[in-house]
């Protein structure tokens, strides 16, 4: 189900793209809220302990699986090794690759470098090429044409984000774009973020990423067996639905063209393991408002600026309670958007940016 | 011609800290290390013009609180993406319990 072209031009090259930059909605001063500078240190601190011991799980928990899968392979006994590797694989790689590639999860830097090129690979996405893509995101948050992250346009595509859970179109679009910049070949919307002297290096790994997949293919063949390609490339598929169920909740339905992550951004409660799975990123205002903050500190920073945010949503579950039903109503107007209430202690800022689309939220 | 101008006094900035130091039109970062030694670079970040007061002191590096890029404010080489343009340092004496930058 999809709706009639939308009225927003996303293209990073396109319209709204230069308007965003013209209205001064691009690059702007977003909303912060006030912290001491002695809180602000305290909560940027940088340690390598939470990271390795999270990372030793994490490795340990693919390690398992996998070899678990590998080993009741053709039986029915697999399957359940490779529910959970293909989460750990195709999912909770999403979390990982950000936190590194924002340099917050170790304190140690080559440690956040290891793990952002592992993680990158395993959720297929080119480290250099989403490095910048993503400091654009942060950049522009939603920002129609700035934004390339933009995962749910308006007027939804319903086909696609159903699509999304399957993990096969972001696998073609990411094996296309490999291929592409294997070739050597970096494309008009990548220039526009990926400065001139890292696209060489953008075409390095997709050379190093198609020689591994060559390899795996080759393997496959080689022994007459789908299981290479079930440990390594084929979770991405299988393992994507749960980065895109937490994914879309992090902007799903909220406001665009806004400088203020209170709203356009989401914090979900989340248990543990989801915690742990997604490192924090149900906190998802104060990781934009903040993102120096590393992952294991948000549950901290969220106690501490509470006050001065939206109500965060109850659970997974509420958030698609809310978001549905947004995109829904967008279909038919795509102007709807689910407006965030401030409670009576937050600060205003800046309404004047957003006050006709508010308009269309609250009727 | 070179000015030198007092920044701060010392000891107004804690030990692996950064303060933002404002002059005739310019705004710089002044730090203080580990070592308890004090540089003074471009106040704003190469990338996109955010005050690197706001970040985050690590040994000598400065790590912008926008987009994490990296400076050693000691050099000001640029040590990690998204900064690709090193940053500007000043010469810094300490003078009478004062922290003097000269501004070029």
């Amino acid at each position: 189900m999809s709706a009639a072209p939308s009225r927003r031009d996303y293209s990073l090259i396109g319209r709204d793209a230069r308007l965003a930059v013209e209205t001064g909605l691009s690059a702007a001063e977003w909303y912060h809220t006030d912290l001491s500078r002695k809180q602000m240190k305290e909560l940027m601190q940088r340690s390598d302990y939470p990271a390795l011991r999270d990372t030793a799980i994490w490795l340990g928990a693919i390690l398992v699986t996998g070899a678990g899968a590998a080993f009741f392979w053709s039986t029915w006994w697999c399957v359940p090794f490779f529910f959970a590797y293909g989460v750990l694989y195709g999912s909770s790689t999403d979390s990982r690759w950000h936190e590194c590639g924002h340099g917050t999860a170790f304190r140690t830097q080559w440690m956040n470098d290891v793990i952002y090129q592992i993680a990158c690979f395993m959720i297929m996405r080119n480290p250099v090429t989403w490095r910048w893509s993503h400091t654009r995101h942060h950049t522009d948050t939603i920002i129609v044409g700035r934004d390339p992250e933009i995962s749910v346009m308006r007027p939804p595509d319903l086909v696609r984000v159903v699509l999304a859970f399957l993990g096969v179109r972001d696998v073609w679009h990411a094996m296309s774009d490999m291929l592409r910049n294997a070739a050597g070949i970096i494309s008009p919307a990548e220039k526009t973020f990926i400065p001139e002297q890292e696209r060489p290096k953008a075409i390095r790994i997709a050379r190093i990423w198609t020689a591994i997949y060559a390899v795996t293919i080759a393997l496959a063949l080689y022994m007459g067996s789908w299981l290479p390609l079930m440990l390594i490339g084929l979770p991405r598929i299988y393992g994507a639905w749960y980065h895109v169920m937490v994914g879309l909740l992090q902007h799903g339905g909220l406001a665009d063209n806004v400088i203020d992550h209170r709203l356009n951004s989401r914090t979900v409660y989340m248990n543990r393991l989801n915690r742990f799975l997604y490192w924090n990123m149900n906190y998802h205002v104060e990781h934009h408002m903040f993102p120096m903050v590393p992952y294991h500190a948000l549950p901290k920073l969220h106690e501490l600026i509470k006050h001065d945010l939206p109500t965060p949503t109850s659970s997974i579950v509420a958030g698609y309670r809310e978001m549905i039903p947004a995109f829904l109503r967008q279909l038919r107007d795509e102007d709807y958007f689910i407006k965030r209430e401030l409670p009576p202690t937050a600060r205003p800022y800046r309404e004047e940016f957003h006050a006709d689309a508010a308009a269309v939220a609250a009727e | 011609m070179s000015d030198w101008v007092e920044a701060c006094r010392v000891g107004e900035i804690d030990e692996e800290d950064v303060m933002r130091f404002d002059h005739a039109g310019r705004t710089f970062a002044i730090y203080r290390s580990p070592d308890d030694d004090y540089f003074a670079t471009d106040g704003l970040c190469t990338h996109e013009k955010v005050h690197l007061a706001d970040g985050l002191v690590m040994d000598d590096i400065i790590e912008c609180p926008k987009h994490n890029g990296r400076f050693n404010y000691k050099t000001g080489a640029a040590r990690g993406a998204p900064v690709c343009v090193n940053l500007k340092t000043y010469p810094v004496k300490v003078e009478a319990g004062a922290v003097m930058i000269q501004i070029g």
